[in-house]
């Protein structure tokens, strides 16, 4: 078992997200996460999947993907050989005695401010599943009231980009 | 299209509907399946000036069903065409029996208003969401000007790769509105390239293996038929002794009394198939996706065998079965790549050694063993000396799904229609009346039990308006059989729910109809029996009183 990050690009229509959300229930995968947005090119969504799963399962789920004749281009990206984040918005307790301390904190995990209350901070951070899952630990002794994150996007290193130009699925 | 025609001469615009029946026509459809409703009148008024044939069902399973069964007589793109909300709903059951058995279909639903899409007015239905996992495809139409690329594609896509249902929501407005025609040769969708040459490496790996293996057997399954690999097939069998032994789905990819032929296997299948598949050294397996009835324990084989796997799908590789030496591509080509490698085989002991195996193992039947029932078996096989190699046999599921698919002689692709993976009683009839339609000048029986009739029997309506003459076979023991016998062997015979007792004179509702019948209760009957239900080419009904204790194997 373990986690695997697939990119899959797909025409950007309605009812698409539903398909490839649908095979998964169908199929009985599970998915860690999931985020779409639209590419460079508007015709042309690209989902971040986050797979749980050995091999088998996650050579399943690209096959099955590739069937759905609204998938392009399926590549599974390598942790080595990718960058990957997420973004969480956290909303936490503060008051006079330590808002300061919350502060430093989040300095040191260079993530950011971006609401303040009398008695609470809203803090931005971004970074690899584990950074964010730190800072919510170190943030849990002040009292969350609110975490709100998206799904992991991923993005391979070096000069290799996925398009949907070529035609050949992967 | 007559007012259309009047005004519409100077810039050639036409409907939404005429452009969907003239999208039809390009794709050389000469019938289809269906029943009207308010948001799909539109096209059935476009219809009226098209030579395309409508064949009216009585229920909106009936007509997919009749497009499945057109579609596998025929090797054609079946398409039914239905009204929005219980319409659509009505086919799914239609829907997911095609895909599971991988047929090629294009189902037409009406739908509501686009303006009103949402908003859960009369016979509203999410269809496109409602079929989702069982569709190869579907299209919600938002703009006229698509409908003759999305009937293109949908065509496209139903009939090449792994043949599939396609479906097609059209608000009724986008029907209304007025378009210029414009209908594409080609087709480029760039998520959908399927595969079908085969890699010629892995194609002389497949070959080195038959010409090494001593014990090789092939399971050949409805892949086969959907390439019309039947030919490429027999050389290939024949040419290097391999036994054979189809899927339910693969019946007919060889004919039945082929001396190659083991028979089906699985568990419902026959011994000599399964004993060469527990024991072979290879086994090949061609368009089949090694389901659970045909190999419970598939990695089991594959332990003592090496697997060859060819199919179309590459998502059926290594889905059920680990594989050595995968192929993926399309049947007929890989096969006929495959035949200009390979000679005979080593296998003749093994050859020998099963044919013996099957002798030993065949069923006996004693015709004269019971007085009061009709032995299903026996009557099968009296049925298929009487038949000409061109008889189609559909049927329905259970018992006498079982009985026709092991005792009844299937001799080319095409002639033996029976819902493989989703074993949908309710089938075999509207299938039959789908294959009839497609095949006129083939007789055309329908095998059927007296619970699986009574869930199609209204399409009776439709054999009688269209003047459709199949022939159907009732294996009538009161019960639901297969399931009683499930109910014996795995719940110490507490029977529930299983007795149909009461049901109907069924030849009462075939004289209703105005068709003939008869019913016979002994085996000494059969065959003076079957002479007159195959006699002339009008509906007719043989009911045989079977008995209920009589096993499926």
């Amino acid at each position: 078992m373990g986690k695997h990050t697939l990119s899959v690009l797909v025409e950007n229509q309605p009812g698409v997200l539903s398909r490839v959300a649908g095979l998964f229930s169908r199929r009985g995968f599970n998915i860690d996460s999931l985020a779409v947005g639209v590419t460079e090119d508007p015709e042309v969504s690209r989902i971040t999947i986050v797979v749980d799963g050995d091999e088998y399962v996650v050579e399943q789920v690209s096959k099955q993907l590739n069937k759905l004749i609204d998938v392009i281009k399926i590549k599974q990206l390598e942790s080595f050989d990718s960058v990957s984040r997420e973004l969480a918005l956290i909303k936490v307790n503060a008051d006079t005695a330590t808002r300061s301390e919350i502060i430093q904190v989040v300095g040191i995990f260079r993530a950011n401010i971006v609401d303040v209350s009398k008695n609470t901070l809203t803090i931005e951070i971004s970074g690899g599943t584990d950074k964010v899952a730190a800072l919510e630990d170190m943030l849990k002794q002040y009292g969350i009231k609110e975490i709100v994150r998206t799904g992991t996007i991923a993005i391979e290193r070096g000069n290799k980009y996925i398009k949907a130009k070529n035609n050949d699925k992967e | 299209m007559g007012k259309n025609i009047a005004k519409g001469c100077i810039d050639m615009k036409i409907t939404g509907a005429q452009a969907i029946v003239k999208a039809l026509e390009h794709e050389n459809v000469d019938t289809i399946f269906g029943y009207p409703g308010a948001t799909i009148c539109p096209f059935y008024d476009a219809l009226i000036d098209s030579q395309i044939r409508h064949i009216l069902t009585r229920h909106e399973q009936g007509a997919a069903h009749a497009a499945n069964g057109y579609a596998r007589a025929s090797g054609r793109v079946g398409v039914c065409v239905v009204t929005s909300g219980p319409g659509a709903t009505n086919t799914i059951t239609g829907i997911a029996t095609a895909y599971m058995d991988s047929i090629p279909m294009v189902v037409i639903t009406g739908q509501v208003s686009s303006d009103l899409i949402g908003r859960d007015v009369f016979q509203e239905a999410d269809i496109t969401g409602a079929t989702a996992p069982f569709v190869k495809h579907s299209y919600l139409v938002k703009s006229a000007k698509d409908l003759p690329r999305i009937v293109k594609e949908a065509f496209y896509i139903a009939s090449t790769g792994r043949p599939g249902p396609v479906l097609i929501d059209i608000p009724v407005d986008i029907q209304n509105c007025e378009i210029k025609f414009e209908y594409k040769d080609n087709v480029d969708i760039r998520g959908y390239k399927p595969n079908l040459k085969g890699h010629s490496l892995q194609i002389k790996r497949v070959a080195d293996a038959i010409m090494k293996a001593k014990r090789p057997v092939i399971c050949a399954g409805g892949g086969m038929l959907r390439s019309d690999a039947t030919e490429e097939f027999l050389e290939l069998v024949e040419k290097c002794n391999i036994p054979v032994t189809p899927t339910l789905m693969g019946i007919g990819v060889l004919p039945s009394d082929h001396e190659l032929n083991l028979g089906m296997l699985g568990s419902h299948g026959v011994y000599a198939a399964n004993y060469a598949i527990n024991n072979a050294d290879l086994v090949i397996i061609l368009g089949a996706r090694v389901g659970d009835r045909a190999m419970s324990k598939p990695n089991q084989v594959a332990k003592k065998a090496k697997i060859v796997h060819i199919d179309i799908d590459p998502a059926e590789i290594g889905k059920n079965i680990e594989v050595s030496i995968p192929v993926v591509g399309d049947l007929k080509q890989i096969l006929k790549e495959l035949n200009t490698f390979v000679n005979k085989s080593e296998a003749n002991e093994w050859v020998e050694e099963l044919k013996r195996k099957k002798k030993e193992h065949s069923v006996k039947i004693n015709p004269k063993g019971t007085s009061d029932y009709v032995n299903p078996k026996y009557l099968l096989s009296i049925l298929a000396e009487m038949v000409d190699k061109d008889t189609i046999v559909t049927t329905e599921v259970g018992q006498n799904q079982i009985w026709a698919a092991n005792n009844f002689v299937a001799r080319r692709p095409g002639s033996f229609i029976t819902s493989g993976g989703m074993g949908t009683m309710g089938y075999g009839l509207p299938a039959a009346i789908g294959a009839k339609t497609a095949c006129p000048d083939s007789k055309v029986i329908c095998i059927s039990g007296d619970g699986s009739f009574q869930m199609s029997m209204q399409e009776l309506g439709t054999m009688k308006q269209n003047k459709i003459g199949v022939k159907v076979l009732i294996f009538n023991n009161y019960r639901l059989g297969m399931v009683r016998e499930l109910q014996k062997v795995r719940h110490c015979s507490r029977y529930t729910q299983v007795f149909l007792d009461e049901n109907p004179d069924f030849v009462g509702i075939f004289k209703a109809y105005g068709f003939e019948g008869q019913t016979i209760t002994n085996n000494k009957d059969i065959k003076k029996a079957l002479k007159k239900m195959l006699e002339d080419d009008k509906p007719y009904l043989l009911e045989c009183i079977v008995d209920p204790e009589e096993s499926t194997l």
